[in-house]
C-alpha cells in the first residue's frame, strides 16, 4: 500500500545518513560559522565550515530536524569536502534543481545525494532537505563577500 | 448528540487523500467549512455585493445590512453588552495587535509590567514583546506546571501592582489545557491590570461568555470556527474601547476629515478603516449560526470524548509521548504527541500517505516547545465533523509509521 510511496522518500541510503550521521559535530576554531533555521517547522543546522584557498577543507555540522533535514546535512558536508567552493555552489545549484524534480546534468555526479530526488516529489519535504545546502551558500557567500 | 452525518456538511472532506479517505485531523491550524458557510459568501457575491456604509442604493443597503446582521450575530454568540463591542478584523493576531498598539501604547510606560504565560502562541508574545521594548515596560512569564496546566497561585506571584496588561490564551493550541481565565481576570483586576484573552481555541469549541469572564479584551479568528480565513474579531469593553485611539485611518472610520485634524466615527467603526471584509463577516455570521444550531455545549462534549478517546488509543502504542494535561476534563479537543525515535515530520509524513491530515512543528509557541524540551511535535486537533473512526485511523496510522520506521532505522 501506501508504503511504496514512502520508499521514494525514505531510501535506504537517506536513513543510514539519520541513524549514522557523517560529519557531525563542529570545527573548533578558525571556521565559518553558520546558524540557520526552518522557521515554519523548526528544524535547526549549526554549520561549520574550513574554507582555505578557495577549497572546502573541512564541514561538521549539528542541529535538529526529521531524517531528511539531517540525513542532507550529513550528505552534503560529505560531498563538499576537498570541492572547490565553486564547485560547492555548482552541486548546490543542481540540488535545487532535483528538488524542482529537473533532470540532471550528465557531468554532475551528486553520488548518494540522488537518493533525495524523492522529496520533489513530498513538496512539503523540500525545505528540510535544502537547509544544509542553503546554509553552506550563505556561509561560502559570507566568506567572499564579508560585509 | 452529533452524529457521523455531519460530515456530510463539509464537502471538502469527502474526497481521497494519497489513496485514503480523507481524515482531517488539523483544524487547530484552519477548520473546514460547511456548505452553509460556502452557501453564504456564494449568495452575497451573486446577489447583494456592494460597499457597505456609503451608497444609497439597494445592494449598498443590503450588504450594510447583512455585515452589520453578523455583527449582531457576533454580539450574541460571545454575550457582548452591546454590539459596539465587536469589531471585526483580520484575526486574532490583528486583535492583539490592536489592543498593544493602541490600549498598550496610551497606557503603558516605563517601568510597569505586562505578563503573560510560557504556553502563549507566537501572536500573544511579540505583540507585548514589541510594545515593552517600545515603552521600556518589562515583559514577564507565568511559567506553567508540570502537567501543562497554570497555577492561579504563580499568577498571583507575578501580577503586581505594576502590571497594566495580563493576556493569556483560553485554550493552548498546543496542550489543550483550558486555562482559568476567569480567575486570573478577577486578580489581573485586583491590581489594576486589564485582561486580554486569546479565544483563538475557543471560541471554536466551548461557550463563551465575555461578561461571565469578566476579561477587557478577547480576540479570535472567523476561520478556526467554520467561518472563512481573513476574518476575526475583537471585543473590547464599551468604556475601554471608548477612550481608544483607531490604530489604522483612512475611509469608513472618519466623522469629519479637514485639512488638518479629523474626528473618529464613534464605536465600532472608528477601529475599521477601510472597505472591510464584507463576505468574511457574513461567512463569519452564516458559521455562528451554524455552530450554534448544533449547540456549543455539544461540541465541547463531542471534542472532549474524542481527546480522551485518542489518548486511551495513543497510549496503547508504545514509545508514544502525549504532551498537555492526563485530565480529559481539564482539556480540549486538542492532543500533541511524540513517537520516540521518529522525528514528527516524519510522522505527518507517514500519516499523509495514509490520509491523515496533522501538524508538526512548534505550533507558533517556540517558547513552549523549550519548556517542554522539544523542538517539534505532532498535534492531532478534533472538531465537531471527526469521529472515532477518524481517531482508529489515526492510531492506525502511528502504528503504521512506527512500524515503517523501525524497519529502517533499527
Ligand atoms: C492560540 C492561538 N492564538 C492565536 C492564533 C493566531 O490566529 P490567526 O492566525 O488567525 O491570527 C492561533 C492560530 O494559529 C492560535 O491557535
Amino acid at each position: 500500500m501506501s508504503s511504496i510511496n514512502l520508499d521514494q522518500l525514505y531510501r535506504r541510503v537517506i536513513m543510514d545518513h539519520y541513524k549514522n550521521p557523517r560529519n557531525k559535530g563542529e570545527i573548533a576554531d578558525g571556521g565559518l560559522t553558520i546558524d540557520m533555521n526552518n522557521p515554519t517547522c523548526g528544524d535547526r543546522i549549526h554549520l561549520t565550515m574550513q574554507v582555505e584557498d578557495g577549497i572546502v577543507q573541512d564541514a561538521k555540522f549539528d542541529g535538529e530536524g526529521c531524517s531528511i533535514s539531517m540525513a542532507s546535512a550529513s550528505m552534503m558536508t560529505q560531498t563538499i569536502k576537498g570541492k572547490s567552493v565553486e564547485d560547492a555552489v555548482r552541486m548546490s545549484k543542481a540540488f535545487s534543481d532535483m528538488m524542482l524534480g529537473k533532470e540532471l546534468d550528465e557531468d554532475l555526479d551528486l553520488g548518494d545525494i540522488e537518493a533525495l530526488s524523492g522529496v520533489s516529489q513530498f513538496p512539503a519535504r523540500i525545505k528540510c532537505a535544502t537547509l544544509a545546502w542553503k546554509a553552506m551558500e550563505k556561509g561560502v557567500d559570507s566568506d567572499v563577500n564579508p560585509n | 448528540m452529533i452524529t457521523k452525518d455531519i460530515k456530510k456538511r463539509f464537502p471538502i472532506l469527502d474526497q481521497q487523500v494519497n489513496g485514503h479517505p480523507l481524515v482531517y485531523l488539523d483544524s487547530g491550524a484552519t477548520s473546514q467549512k460547511p456548505d452553509v458557510v460556502i452557501e453564504a459568501i456564494k449568495r452575497y457575491y451573486e446577489n447583494d455585493n456592494s460597499n457597505v456604509h456609503r451608497g444609497v442604493h439597494t445592494l449598498g443597503n443590503r450588504a450594510t445590512d447583512e455585515y452589520e446582521g453578523a455583527r449582531q450575530k457576533v454580539a450574541d454568540f460571545i454575550n457582548a453588552s452591546s454590539v459596539q463591542e465587536v469589531i471585526f478584523t483580520r484575526g486574532t493576531t490583528t486583535s492583539i495587535n490592536t489592543v498593544a498598539q493602541s490600549y498598550g501604547r496610551a497606557n503603558v510606560s516605563e517601568g510597569d509590567e505586562i505578563v503573560i504565560t510560557m504556553m502563549e502562541h507566537h501572536s500573544n508574545i511579540i505583540p507585548w514583546q514589541q510594545l515593552a521594548k517600545e515603552t521600556g515596560a518589562t515583559l514577564k512569564y507565568v511559567d506553567l506546571e508540570d502537567d501543562g496546566t497554570l497555577s492561579l497561585d504563580k499568577v498571583e506571584e507575578t501580577i503586581t501592582d505594576k502590571t497594566k496588561i495580563v493576556s493569556v490564551m483560553y485554550v493552548s493550541n498546543v496542550l489543550g489545557t483550558k486555562n482559568p481565565v476567569k480567575e486570573i481576570a478577577e486578580i489581573a483586576h485586583r491590581h489594576g491590570a486589564v485582561m486580554v484573552v486569546d479565544g483563538a481555541q475557543a471560541a471554536p469549541h466551548l461557550k463563551v461568555d465575555v461578561q461571565d469572564l469578566d476579561c477587557d479584551f478577547f480576540a479570535f479568528s472567523g476561520h478556526k470556527m467554520c467561518g472563512p480565513t481573513g476574518i476575526g474579531v475583537l471585543y473590547g469593553k464599551k468604556a475601554l474601547l471608548e477612550d481608544m485611539e483607531p490604530v489604522e485611518f483612512g475611509g469608513e472610520m472618519i466623522d469629519f476629515v479637514g485639512l488638518y485634524e479629523s474626528t473618529w466615527k464613534e464605536l465600532p467603526w472608528k477601529f475599521e478603516g477601510g472597505t472591510p471584509i464584507i463576505a468574511g463577516a457574513i461567512g463569519l455570521g452564516a458559521a455562528i449560526d451554524f455552530l450554534q444550531e448544533i449547540g456549543l455545549d455539544n461540541i465541547d462534549r463531542h471534542e472532549k470524548h474524542l481527546a480522551a478517546y485518542a489518548m486511551e488509543k495513543m497510549s496503547e502504542i508504545d514509545g508514544l509521548t502525549i504532551y498537555g494535561p492526563a485530565d480529559p476534563d481539564l482539556r480540549a479537543g486538542i492532543v500533541t504527541f511524540n513517537l520516540d525515535g521518529v522525528h514528527p515530520h516524519d510522522v505527518a509524513t507517514v500519516l499523509d500517505m495514509n490520509g491523515i491530515a496533522v501538524r508538526a512543528g512548534h505550533h507558533c509557541a517556540q517558547p513552549l516547545m523549550k519548556r517542554l524540551g522539544a523542538t517539534a511535535t505532532a498535534r492531532a486537533s478534533f472538531y465537531v465533523y471527526n469521529t472515532e473512526e477518524d481517531v482508529d485511523r489515526l492510531a492506525d496510522g502511528l502504528r503504521i509509521a512506527k512500524e515503517y520506521f523501525s524497519d529502517v532505522i533499527h
